[in-house]
């Protein structure tokens, strides 16, 4: 019964704590993306969703004992890297081409 | 003692993941984003995996951050010229986030029931054994990851130029 | 050597591929020799299954050349019928058709279109040949419609002139009412007896007793196609105007063949129609009217073909007289002489259109006897031929019918002999005022007076000869000799035979009878030289002033207006309103309006699309949730 215990938890923090605390993490992503008009503030938020899964992963894996959901993260944390440098050079661009880093503006992505 | 470790990296997880949406200056998002890095990599090393704590903090804070630090310095964004939404959006985003926090929380209840947890394996996050995994199992995407690293390098130049030919 | 039948139709086929596949490289000379070679080769063998046939004409033989249609029970082959009936129809096609061939080569030379006409008269031979030679219905009706369409063809040939064009267009139309007539009676074949073959046909038949009417009913509608082809009342109009084809064509098709190809399916279903006299008395009624009713209208015409065109309609009518009083022989007899002389008289018309620089009008003619030596002669045998006169051709196969008809109804037999006297009338006016007094046309005219080429005049004395003796065939038993087509013929009509009443006269009233009609045709032959050439009387001018009745028939008894008020006005009407009001409102309307209704949905649901990109992703987040709800559930 000890044992069984000790290896649902670690350190006495249940799993479902990590899974709410990732849940509400991308949430507030989520929100971000929906509350602000800025690409370098949505871009952080969309880091932030990011980080919320990678959480849950690395969460998961630990409480399964198994590496395989930390090697995902890293996988993840190369894809976000790559990201990053790309929408980043993007945001650049759109920024040289509008004056402005308003979502707002980019009003062409329709028909 | 952990549990409580837990509980304050949690809160200051995402508080600063609140300011980094409700800060007016880009730069304090910023910032704040970056508590909630490091804040993450503490959630990390409670989970036993060291390395990838250190990982995050090299890739995210040190590298990822310093690049956002970067493009806003160079768009000169660090001013609170941001138009705002009307309130209205506001509040609509602002409960359909909240919607969606209780429908993701509701649908994932009850997994950890169904998982076979074996926690007692502590030994998972050590760099010894995820290296083990790393150059065994995940040879060919490790691989492919540094390709795809070369691609978006050169995207980013190509997008970067300041004028296409 | 049967077998050989497959080849009769082919090589006019081959012929049409050649010359109009290749009408534009062909020279004018090749492209005719190659159009004449075939339907010479045809004909050749032709004489060759005739004579065949003729060993034994009790046998009829079918020669099959592939399944064509298998659909369930139905089931048509593509299979040749060789019979007396058949072989002699192929001996006038062929024979007649190879003469006009050759007279077109030189009627047509210095048209530009030559090498295109003689690619429609090669298929046009063709489809006669399948229409004669099919074993049953469906190969007819495909002869049928394929001559239909060569006749048009041919009619509008000189396509450049709308009124020509017109006239083809009514050909075709008028073709197409009896077509209809054609097919159901097929249809009709076909649900009551369950085979379209013309043995299968003919042996349920005769055992069939449950309904008289479904007979009656099958003949009638054959018997209307056969009106629009053989141009009897009421659907005899477009004939006259067909006379817009060249020549030759009113020859070949509108004249000796084509026109014939209601006789020819009478006479095969004559045991269908023998099994239906009321029938019987409908096909004599309408083909003694037709005859004297075309042939009052060719005394006032002035036009030399559509003289011709309406005394075709007249003797078409004969023969159908014949058909309806059951003498199915006769009017196969007639079929033939009237191939001969008929196709004489409008060859030897075309030669003097020909000499005449395309003038028609009679009016112009006269006197062109010392011009056109052999044309007068020639022309003057197929006048006699038509007009009765022993002991050439015509005299034979009318004589035949009128004392058929005398036999079954003094009525017929006296409307039969007035016809003929109408018809002795105008064609002897037409060749007095056409070739006797003095020239009335141009001097221009007269100074390119020529007799036409060889190839025009050989024709000529060929069909000359064979109108004149064309007869002897079919010398009545009167004379105490054999009867040839009769009894070469028998076989085919031999079930009809038995069932017809025996309507047999005394020799002594026949010889009365052929007096009679001799004495009538001299004196109305003398009445017409008395008048045109004596006195040297005019046909009156297009203005004048004419008595009533004159002007009723030199108007066609105005059958065409007739036609025009009753069927073409109301059709226009109802057409404008169809156009006006079903098409362009409700259809159109319909049509514009999902045109519309499609714009302006889409014009609303375009909106959707705002192109904001916190739009878009409000609405992913929204979807998120709700397919979250869903797969949780």
């Amino acid at each position: 019964m000890e044992q069984h215990t000790l290896a649902q938890t670690l350190y006495g923090i249940p799993l479902n704590a990590y899974i709410i605390v990732s849940a509400v993490l991308f949430s507030i992503g989520v929100m971000g993306v929906l509350y602000r008009r800025n690409l370098i503030i949505i871009f952080m938020c969309i880091e932030l969703m990011l980080n919320a899964v990678n959480l849950l992963l690395a969460a998961f894996g630990a409480y399964r004992g198994d590496s395989n959901g930390q090697v995902f993260v890293f996988f993840i944390m190369a894809v976000a890297a790559a990201e990053v440098a790309v929408g980043l050079a993007i945001l650049m661009m759109i920024y040289r081409n509008t004056k402005s880093s308003d979502i707002d503006t980019l009003t062409r992505l329709k028909w | 003692m952990t549990l409580y470790i837990f509980y304050f990296l949690s809160f200051l997880a995402i508080l600063s993941a609140f300011m980094v949406v409700f800060s007016k200056n880009p730069v304090h998002s910023v910032l704040y984003l970056i508590v909630t890095f490091f804040a993450i990599a503490g959630h990390y090393i409670l989970l036993n995996a060291q390395f990838l704590a250190a990982v995050h903090i090299i890739v995210y804070a040190g590298a990822i951050m310093v690049l956002f630090l970067y493009v806003i310095m160079m768009l000169n964004l660090n001013k609170e010229t941001e138009p705002h939404k009307s309130t209205y959006l506001k509040l609509a985003a602002t409960v359909s986030g909240g919607i969606f926090m209780v429908v993701l929380i509701g649908s994932l209840k009850g997994v950890e029931k169904i998982e076979n947890l074996n926690a007692a394996n502590q030994s998972a996050g050590l760099i010894k054994n995820l290296g083990h995994v790393l150059y065994n199992d995940y040879m060919l995407p490790f691989e492919m990851a540094s390709i795809l690293f070369l691609t978006a390098m050169v995207g980013a130049v190509l997008l970067g130029k300041n004028e296409l030919k | 050597m049967i077998k050989l039948v497959a080849l009769v139709p082919l090589f006019p086929l081959l012929g049409f591929t050649i010359t109009g596949l290749f009408s534009k490289s062909l020279s004018k000379s090749t492209a005719s020799t190659i159009a004449g070679g075939s339907v010479l080769l045809s004909f050749i063998i032709s004489l060759l299954l005739f004579f065949q046939v003729n060993q034994n004409p009790e046998v009829s033989h079918t020669v099959k050349l592939f399944d064509w249609i298998y659909a369930g029970k139905f089931s048509a082959d593509l299979a040749f019928l060789i019979d007396p009936l058949s072989s002699i129809f192929l001996l006038v096609i062929t024979g007649v058709g190879f003469l006009i061939h050759v007279y077109s080569a030189g009627y047509m030379h210095d048209d530009e279109g030559h090498n295109k006409f003689f690619s429609y008269l090669n298929l046009f031979v063709f489809f006669m040949l399948l229409l004669v030679l099919g074993n049953n219905y469906i190969v007819m009706f495909i002869g049928w419609e394929g001559v239909g369409l060569c006749s048009y063809l041919l009619i509008g040939f000189w396509f450049k002139n709308t009124d020509y064009n017109n006239a083809g267009k009514k050909a075709f139309i008028v073709n197409r009412i009896g077509d209809l007539g054609f097919l159901l009676g097929v249809f009709l074949i076909y649900v009551t007896f369950g085979s379209v073959t013309y043995t299968d046909v003919f042996s349920q038949a005769k055992f069939y007793t449950s309904d008289e009417s479904v007979l009656v009913f099958i003949t009638l509608l054959l018997f209307v196609g056969a009106t629009g082809k053989s141009a009897q009342i009421p659907l005899y109009t477009w004939l006259p105007d067909a006379m817009a084809g060249p020549t030759p064509v009113s020859a070949l098709i509108h004249a000796a063949t084509m026109v014939t190809a209601g006789i020819y399916m009478v006479a095969r279903s004559n045991i269908l129609y023998t099994l239906a006299p009321t029938t019987m008395h409908i096909v004599a009624l309408v083909g003694v009217i037709t005859a004297v009713f075309a042939a009052s209208i060719g005394l006032l015409q002035n036009d030399i073909k559509k003289v011709l065109a309406y005394s075709t309609v007249s003797q078409l009518g004969y023969m159908f007289l014949a058909l309806g009083m059951g003498a199915y022989t006769a009017a196969v007899f007639h079929v033939v002489t009237h191939a001969f002389f008929k196709a004489l008289l409008f060859l030897g018309a075309g030669s003097v259109i020909h000499a005449m620089g395309g003038e028609q009008d009679i009016r112009k003619m006269g006197g062109l006897k010392s011009h056109l030596p052999t044309t007068y002669l020639t022309f003057l045998i197929g006048t006699i031929a038509i007009a009765g006169l022993p002991p050439l051709s015509g005299f034979f196969s009318k004589d035949e019918i009128l004392a058929a008809a005398f036999a079954h109804n003094k009525i017929f037999w006296l409307l039969g002999v007035a016809g003929s006297a109408l018809t002795a009338f105008y064609m002897f006016r037409l060749l007095f005022l056409t070739f006797f007094g003095k020239f009335r046309g141009t001097h221009h005219q007269e100074q390119h007076l020529h007799e036409s080429p060889k190839s025009i005049t050989i024709p000529l004395v060929v069909l000359a000869v064979l109108s004149a003796i064309g007869g002897f065939i079919g010398i009545p038993e009167a004379f105490h000799a054999k009867h040839l087509l009769k009894s070469f013929l028998s076989p085919v009509f031999a079930d009809s035979d038995l069932r017809m009443l025996p309507a047999e006269i005394s020799h002594a009233t026949e010889y009365s009878l052929m007096a009679l009609t001799i004495v009538i045709a001299v004196v109305v032959i003398l009445l017409a030289r008395n008048k045109y050439v004596t006195k040297q009387e005019l046909p009156l001018a297009d203005g004048a002033t004419m008595t009533p009745i004159a002007k009723l028939i030199s108007h066609k008894y105005y059958v065409d207006e007739l036609y025009n008020y009753i069927i073409v006005v109301p059709l226009r009407w109802v057409g404008q309103i169809f156009h006006s009001l079903v098409d362009t409102q409700i259809i159109d309307g319909l049509v514009n309006f999902t045109g519309k209704a499609v714009v302006w949905t889409s014009g609303e649901a375009r909106k959707i699309q705002t192109g904001r990109i916190g739009y878009y992703v409000f609405v992913m987040v929204l979807s998120i949730v709700l397919l979250l709800l869903y797969i949780s559930n």
